[in-house]
This record gives structure tokens, sequence and C-alpha cells, in this order.
């Protein structure tokens, strides 16, 4: 592999203070101090921005068991398009990741076909039934980089305690869906004025809330660090931010459907504004806004979750919920840049720093030896998303068409270019 | 009776939240109309001689499917009835496939029941052929909403500022849900009433009154439409038991003595005597049940005809 110079970009590397422009040097797979060797193959990113490249930590890469929604070559090449370097798929696959075998297939895929770098996550418990821990150790010799029953929700709160605390031993955040069902119950999209006026089953925001509480305690019990996916809802943000301030191990992610969309989208019944958990009010988005600018939640995540067209093209009801977002995640989080919501450097951390460090990871910044993951965002950029043109194996998003403005323009993993824009 | 005067431009029929007051007037109007024909000898005229109606009903129905027949057949269209058992929805054809295919058959109508709110407008979006929503989950029933509002006027000579009171399991019912856009929209005073965790508070935000107390439901009601108790669509958490339903809010002989003496008593059927009504309530001079239920038919007319592309003459 030839060294690479970026050259003339803004390079904002938040780990290390840096936000300036000067060039980027990568040798042997690695950052490099000093100046380009003279061989190096150059890369002009003039008017650009050189960041760390993205950490995306929920993402349903469908294989092994459906990949014909989605596959590790797919999915990553899906990530690499949407600026992610490494990406935490989710232990919902068939056979469910809750097996160290399971979890050395989905890492031996990765390696041969994958874009991207991928670290599995493996299941809290045996099928993701709720009822038995999983091998936690197993699965961490065999290397995931956290435990959750993503898409179910442990229900039994005696054995989400006994979980987070087994998992500490092994340094393991355990990242939980949080979901009580019997609220939630059969409910498709949020329980308040849209629910009753479309006479679509409600999913009230207290389904989370209670969860999220529910993990605050066990987490202060613990000790231990519990991540909350995909936050929905205003009374989970405020949760979340009070249990920050007494200093308990509690993180907490938001995907851009739900900064950016409200229930209200579901009023045409397309199935593509189906997800768990739904589209909330406005009020709710403005909650979540709130929580990323106050750093109540680290992280932005995708829950990229492909489904095919003919599960998705059917009535509302029966629809599976979720939707692909790799694509489209770094403009939608960018919108929040142009809106003076977030500054550049925050919302990187989010993508960057934030993940890295909640995982564990040896990533997420431009420090001279680190692994060269490195992305160029053109910011100003507009285009229109065109869901027919995706990497995706689904087709499944509720952006196809929109005016987006902000693209990453190469992605990096490793020193080597694995996508750029032609 | 103020005859509107304008082209109906619709091909669906999806529900009676999008439609304007003048439009719902207008059906009524042309319901008026179809429903002398009933009372002919010969019930038959040729408004959609040629045309192939097809009754799709994903959820079981007699009544509304019956309805819907018979109302086609008196237009002269051919009609097709397709079940959920008979189809071939239950060997895993999405909807889809199965609009595709009845499009294959160049149906005219589509009149489409379905368990799933919104299946009309999913069809409607994917086929040429008119939609008409005989009920969708818990969403709308807007032919059923026509008729209550047909047998109202007929009776009360208005709609407009007539007190309405909609009562029991409002949450799930898409009865509720069609009466309160067509009642609101012709300007009735709706009061939404029944057990608290059926008949939430969010119905304010939908222009009616909600209360808890039977009693001061029904006094000054103008028009009282009893819903069925749906065990289908609920959850068991929403109510202890029918008895304890029949007790609190079923319309038994002493609340009926309490009502208005002109207060009309309605019910969209099937009607459980003894649970939600009274049976001599249910036989009452002031019960127009059965009259909903002829009214039926002419409004299904005048909704096929219209949208079919008829015209008044």
């Amino acid at each position: 592999m030839k060294p690479l110079l970026i050259q003339h970009g803004h390079v904002l590397d938040p780990a290390n203070n840096v936000d300036e422009v000067r060039d980027l040097v990568i040798a042997g797979g690695k950052i490099a101090d000093g100046p380009a060797p003279k061989d190096a193959d150059v890369l002009d990113a003039k008017g650009k921005y050189v960041v760390p490249g993205l950490i995306d930590m929920h993402v349903h890469l469908r294989e092994p068991g459906r990949a014909d929604k989605e596959s590790i070559a797919s999915g990553t090449l899906c990530a690499a398009h949407g600026g992610f370097t490494s990406i935490v798929c989710m232990p919902n696959t068939s056979p469910v990741a809750d097996n160290a075998g399971t979890i050395a297939f989905i890492k031996q895929r990765a390696d041969t076909v994958g874009s991207v770098n991928v670290f599995p996550a493996g299941a809290i418990t045996k099928e993701l039934k709720g009822e038995e821990l999983a091998p936690t150790g197993s699965l961490k010799r065999a290397g995931v980089v956290a435990i959750t029953d993503d898409g179910n929700c442990v229900q039994n709160n005696d054995l989400m305690r006994r979980a987070v605390e087994y998992a500490k031993m092994f340094n393991l955040p355990v990242l939980d869906h949080c979901q009580d069902y019997n609220l939630a119950a059969d409910g498709v999209m949020n329980e308040g004025y849209w629910s009753v006026a479309l006479g679509l089953r409600g999913w009230p925001a207290m389904a989370e809330d209670i969860i999220v509480a529910r993990n605050i305690l066990v987490a202060e019990v613990a000790d231990w660090w519990v991540h909350c996916q995909h936050l929905s809802s205003a009374r989970s943000v405020a949760l979340v931010r009070e249990a920050k301030k007494r200093g308990v191990k509690i993180t907490a992610e938001a995907c851009p459907h739900h900064f950016t969309l409200t229930e209200e989208s579901c009023k045409t019944y397309d199935a593509n504004f189906k997800m768990n958990p739904p589209l909330r009010t406005e009020r709710d988005r403005a909650a979540l806004l709130e929580g990323l600018a106050d750093g109540t939640i680290d992280c932005i995540a995708s829950d990229h979750a492909p489904h095919c067209n003919y599960e998705k093209e059917v009535e509302f009801d029966v629809a599976p919920f979720g939707i692909i977002g790799l694509e489209t995640e770094l403009a939608l989080s960018l919108a929040l840049v142009h809106k003076k919501v977030l500054t550049l450097r925050q919302l990187i951390e989010k993508f960057t720093v934030n993940p890295a460090r909640l995982l564990r990871l040896d990533k997420g910044t431009l420090s001279a030896g680190a692994d060269a993951d490195v992305i160029v965002i053109d910011l100003g950029r507009e285009w229109t998303y065109d869901v027919t043109q995706s990497a995706s194996k689904s087709r499944n998003s509720p952006f196809h068409g929109w005016q987006l403005k902000g693209k990453a323009v190469a992605t990096i993993v490793g020193g080597k270019i694995v996508w750029k824009e032609e | 009776m103020k005859k509107t005067k304008f082209i109906w431009q619709r091909k669906d029929l999806l529900g009676i939240e999008e439609l304007s007051a003048d439009e719902v007037v207008h059906i009524l109007d042309t319901a008026a109309a179809f429903k002398q024909v009933g009372e002919r000898n010969i019930k038959k005229v040729p408004s959609l001689r040629g045309k192939t109606l097809i009754n799709l009903f994903i959820e079981p129905s007699t009544r509304t499917r019956t309805s819907f027949e018979l109302a086609a057949k008196r237009l002269s269209a051919d009609v097709v009835n397709i079940t959920a058992t008979a189809s071939s929805l239950v060997k895993g054809e999405t909807l889809k496939d199965t609009a595709l295919n009845l499009q294959a058959l160049h149906a005219d109508i589509i009149v489409i029941r379905h368990g799933a709110a919104g299946a009309p407008h999913f069809l409607a979006k994917r086929v040429k052929a008119s939609i008409v929503n005989a009920g969708d989950g818990s969403h709308e029933h807007p032919t059923q909403a026509l008729l209550d509002a047909f047998t109202i006027r007929e009776k009360k000579g208005r709609i407009e500022g007539l007190n309405v009171t909609i009562l029991g399991d409002i949450l799930y019912s898409r009865v509720a849900r069609s009466n309160i856009w067509l009642l609101t929209k012709l300007g009735a005073k709706v009061t939404l009433a029944g057990p608290s965790t059926l008949v939430p508070h969010v119905f304010e935000q939908f222009g009616c009154r909600v209360t808890h107390d039977i009693e001061e439901a029904i006094r000054d009601a103008d028009v009282i439409n009893l819903l069925r108790i749906q065990h289908e669509r609920q959850r068991k958490t929403m109510f202890p038991s029918i008895g304890e339903y029949t007790a609190m809010f079923g319309l038994n002989k002493e609340r009926f003595a309490r009502t208005k003496p002109d207060a009309l008593i309605m019910h969209p059927g099937p009607i459980n005597r003894g649970v939600e009504i009274d049976s001599d309530v249910a036989d009452c001079g002031r019960s127009v049940i059965l009259e909903q239920v002829t009214n039926g038919l002419a409004v299904r007319m005048a909704v096929l005809y219209l949208c079919a592309g008829g015209q008044p003459a």
C-alpha cells in the first residue's frame, strides 16, 4: 500500500484539539508523523474537512441469515459511502450472535469482503429470548465489543441487573433497546393525536421511559456502563440528563430519523416511516436536539435496518419496523450543524471519540500511529438522496428524494481508500 | 333542504376526514334520491351497468358486505365477493399482489374491508379502480357515518346544532372516528362517553367533549349512538368485564327514561341485547336501528354511483 498525502484539507480531530488547515500523511496504514514520503499518492482536500473515520455503533448487517436484506459486503459498502469506517453490528441475526462461532463467522466475513471495520456486538441472552444469559466471556474472547439484545429488550429486571454486573467483569458495555413489552404491546406508531386519528395502535413514550429509568437504576447498582440505544422521547432524555449529573454510568444515542421526523409522517401509511421506537412528537424531537447539544446524548447512530421491498410494501400494521440509514446519516446530522444546533466539532465527537470511548475502541482519532481511518467531508455539497442507487440491498428509506447538504467524498480505512466519489 | 351544486371529483371514498362539508351533504342528497329507488316495485336502475365491483373483505363482515352487494346490484353492476378465507391472502399473497390481480381483472370499483388501518389508502395508490373504504381497522368506516348522518337528518331535519352522544368503545372504533369527523364538519355538538380507558381525553383535540359520566352524557342528547364493545380489538387490560360495562354504561330502561323524550337511539349493529343496550330499548319507537340499515343501502348506492363517475341528473 502506497503512502497517502491528504493535502490542503481542514483537519478536525477533536481528540487532539486539532482544527486547522494542514496536510495529513498516512503510511503503513497508520497516521504518520512528519513529511510525506516522495512516492505518496496525493488526495486533494482543498475546501473540505478531513476528520477521523466515523463510527456507527448501531447497524444491522443481517448476515448470517438474511443476506437477501443485506450482507456484510453490501452493508459495509453502504457504510463506506456514508463516511463510516467502523460499525458495530447487532446480534439479531440467524443464528443469533449469542455464541463464539457466529462472532467468528462475522469477523471472518468482514475481513474477507468488508469495506470497513466491523465490530460485532454479542447477545445478552441466549437466542435474544431474555431468559438465560448468553456466554458473555466466550463472546468477549471471540471479539465482541458490547452485548445487547437489540430489537428485543430484556424484560426481567433481575436478569438485566445480573447481565450488567457480569459484563462488568469483561469490561463490556451493555447496550439496551429500551422497550417495556406490556406498555408498548402491539403498538406500531407513537401513541398520541396521530395514532388516534390514523386508527393505528399506539406505542407510548412511557414504554421507553420506564426502561431507561430501569437501566439507570441497574447501572447505578452495578456501577457499570449501560448505553440506552436510540432515545426517542423527551422524558428519556431528561432521565439520562439527571442520571449523568449524579455520575451514573449511563450513555445514550439518538438516530437521525428521530431528530429529523415526527409522528405526523405516518399519515400516508407508508411503512418506511414505521420504526421502533417510533417517530414521536415535535416536543420529543426538540428534546433530542437539546440532549444532543448539551451532551446528554453521547452518540449518533443509524439503527440501519434493511428490509426487502416486499416486506415493507404492505399494510402499516404488518410491515417490519426499521429503515436503512448509513448513507443519509451524516447529511441529516450535518443539518444540525447548518442550523447551529451543534458545532461541527461536537457532531464529529458524537461520531468518533464518544463511541470509541464507550466501546473501548482504539479508533476515532488522527493521532500519530493510530489506524488510518479517515474521511473527507464536503460540508457545502448539495445532493439528492436516490435510494434506488443505494449500496444497500434494501430500499427502505423515508429520505428518498430528499435534498441534503454535506457529504463524505472519500473514505479511507486502514490507509486504503475504500470509497471515493467520482 | 338546501341543494349543493358542484361536480363530484373523487374517484375514491377513503374516509370522512378528507371530505368537505359540501361533499358530505352532496352524498346525503344523492342518497335521498336513491332511497326512493329502494321503495319502488322494480328496485334496479342501470347507472353502473357494465361495471365490475369487487367486494374485497379481508375481515369478517356480513351486514356491510351484504349492503354493498345489494347496493351495487341495484345499480346493475356485476358483483364478485372475495373474503379472507376464500381468497389467496391466507396463502401468503401480499395485499399489493391481490390488488394488482384485481386490476388485471379490470375491476372498476373495489370495496375493501380490512383489519389494518390504511389498507384502502394502500390500494388507492396502486390501482386505477375506485376504492371505497368499508372499514379499515380502527381508522374509518365512512359509509357508516354517512348513513348515520342520513338517518339523523331524515329524522331531525338537520344536523347542525344537535347534541350527539356517542357511547361505548371509542378508542378502537372506526365508526366513532368517521362519525366524529362528519358530525363536527356539519356543526353538531359531539359528546363521547364511556370508560376512561376507552374514551381518552386525546379525543378533545378532535373537537369533541369527553365525559365518563353516562347520566350527564345522555341527559341533553338529541341523538345517542351506541357502540359495541369490540373484544377482538382490545387489550385485556382495558376494563374489568362486560358485566361491569353494562352496569356502568349500558343504556338500560332507567337511563333511557332520563333521556330527552325525542332523543333518537342509534346503533351500527350488530347489537348485543342486554349488554350496551337493553332489549326493549332496542325495539322501542325511538330506536332507528333498522332504519339505519335501510338507509345504508341508499347511502352506499350514492357513494358507488358518485365514485364510479356518476353525476346528478
